[in-house]
């Protein structure tokens, strides 16, 4: 059902676990479709320093959140942007297309987490 | 690595002296049963030993009381629409829980949608369990049929069908129970319980995929769903699946024979395994009640946490169970019977169903008590919902 790949981050989950003083973070998903991720990052010189998850989901879930950690650590907050949940789906050699819609949000967390960084940078400088 | 086969509800394996018993039909007594000559005669008393096993399982008062089908899902749609098409005139409402079988279900909801029949789908309580007080109060004047399962598949709930087909037939509703996860595993007498119609399904317990049977009872009517040759009473066209037919009937034997050690046994696993899970895992749920369930099965909740990655985990170390999670089922909605006993959507999405069968140990359950806390723990440490 599930690509290797998958099956390699859904057993050993790359920087997972909670993050003390994050500088931006972010939840997405429901309990309702069953998924929920949780992102929190570090930023420096633009760049993400460190990224940490959190996820309730299945194995698709758990794996995206994973994969998309490992895709942007130490890259910049423009390149992170531009990542899509379909390249994650892609770098984890794909998922089963009952999982495209569901749990593939990684994306979306980490675009949130950005976002969030942003606006508490904003509120300092203004602040 | 060692496998271990925790999901006994979804399916068995074929007892292998069934499938011995199979064998010859396949390549000697491969006749016709609805054929004269001496091919054809030998299947045909194959099928109708086969038929009087079916009925002595679950004392009918004759094997002519019995339907053989292609397994439980035919079966229960053999009863619910064949028996609303035959009453059709006395009247269409329909009684039926929320918590029962697609398999009941989905026949409901069509005769609903596309021939204008009316369905009252029965709440449970927080067991499972529908009340003999709402089943007598949905009881209408146009009411010709109620269909309420024996046990429930995921959670293993026993219902009282007694008192349902008391009051059925003091109101001439035909009643039907699928009591597919009950047949072959623990005692059943259609007649004690006074059913109308009756569903079973051989691989639910180490018979053969793809055969079944529907007990009805004589006098009842129902209209055939499956058009063509006369087999089966005119009720079921098809040439008979003899090999099956056989295993089905083999089994029905054994199960008689054996029923009193099967259910100690597995009552004594569930036992087990029940207050194993409960005494080494904080914050579990327990789904159905405890004791008045099926011999075989364990169902449980666990908050913060997702059910196929507890499947996935269990997997990896070799033990096959099921879950009745959204990204199991195949749709984005969790388990409509974990829902229908309240239980919110994220606690039915952490759920788990370890369905016991004559072939586990004591070692097994062992191996599972010390395998799954380590799991729940892994994954409770993984999720923003849970806070320890």
């Amino acid at each position: 059902m599930y690509s290797d790949k998958v099956m390699d981050h859904f057993t050993n989950p790359r920087n997972m676990g909670k993050m003390e003083n994050p500088h931006g973070e972010s939840q997405v998903g429901n309990p309702t479709c069953g998924d929920i991720m949780k992102i929190a990052i570090k930023v420096e010189d633009n760049r993400i320093k460190d990224i940490k998850f959190q996820t309730f989901g299945c194995g698709a879930a758990v794996a995206t959140s994973s994969m998309i950690t490992e895709m942007v650590k130490g890259k910049t907050l423009d390149e992170a942007m531009g990542i899509s949940n379909k390249a994650v789906a892609e770098a984890l050699d794909g998922l089963p297309p009952v999982k495209m819609h569901c749990s593939n949000l990684a994306a979306e967390a980490l675009h949130k987490a950005i976002e969030d960084y942003k606006q508490r940078k904003k509120g300092k400088e203004e602040g | 690595m060692k496998r271990i086969y925790l999901d006994n509800g979804a399916t068995t394996p074929t007892h292998p002296e069934a499938l011995k018993a199979m064998e010859p039909l396949f390549t000697q007594k491969y006749g016709n049963p609805s054929s004269i000559h001496s091919f054809g005669q030998e299947a045909k008393v194959a099928v109708d030993s086969a038929r009087e096993d079916v009925q002595k399982l679950i004392n009918a008062r004759s094997p002519e009381e019995i339907i053989f089908t292609s397994g439980g899902t035919e079966a229960n749609n053999l009863a619910v629409i064949g028996a609303a098409m035959a009453g059709k005139k006395r009247g269409k409402h329909i009684i039926t829980s929320k918590i029962e079988h697609h398999a009941v279900l989905h026949p409901c909801e069509y005769l609903e949608k596309e021939l204008d029949f009316q369905v009252t789908y029965l709440p449970v309580d927080e067991k499972g369990r529908v009340h003999i007080d709402d089943f007598k109060g949905a009881i209408k004047e146009d009411t010709i049929l109620a269909s309420i399962m024996m046990a429930n598949n995921e959670i293993g709930t026993l219902q009282p069908v007694k008192e349902f087909t008391v009051a059925a037939r003091e109101s001439d509703v035909v009643f039907h129970t699928d009591a597919v996860q009950v047949a072959g595993t623990m005692p059943l007498d259609v007649q004690e319980l006074g059913v109308d119609m009756l569903s079973m399904s051989a691989h639910k317990f180490n018979g053969p995929n793809g055969v079944g049977a529907l007990y009805l009872r004589k006098g009842v009517k129902v209209h055939p769903h499956m058009h063509g040759g006369g087999q089966e009473n005119k009720l079921r066209g098809s040439t008979h699946n003899t090999p099956g037919i056989v295993g089905l009937g083999w089994v029905c034997r054994y199960a008689r024979e054996t029923m009193d050690e099967k259910v100690k046994h597995l009552e004594e696993l569930r036992d087990m395994l029940i207050e194993g899970i409960e005494e080494r895992i904080p914050e579990t749920i327990l789904n159905g009640p405890r004791r008045e369930r099926l011999p075989g099965n364990v169902h449980f909740c666990f908050p913060y946490i997702e059910g196929e990655a507890i499947l996935l985990n269990l997997d990896l170390k070799g033990i096959a169970a099921s879950s009745g999670s959204a990204c199991t089922s195949g749709s984005l909605a969790p388990s409509h019977v974990l829902l229908g006993i309240g239980r919110s959507h994220e606690l039915a999405h952490g759920s788990l169903r370890l369905t016991l069968g004559i072939d586990n140990t004591q070692e097994d359950v062992e191996y599972v008590l010390q395998v799954l806390p380590e799991i729940v723990q892994k994954l409770r440490d993984m999720s923003p919902l849970y806070n320890k």
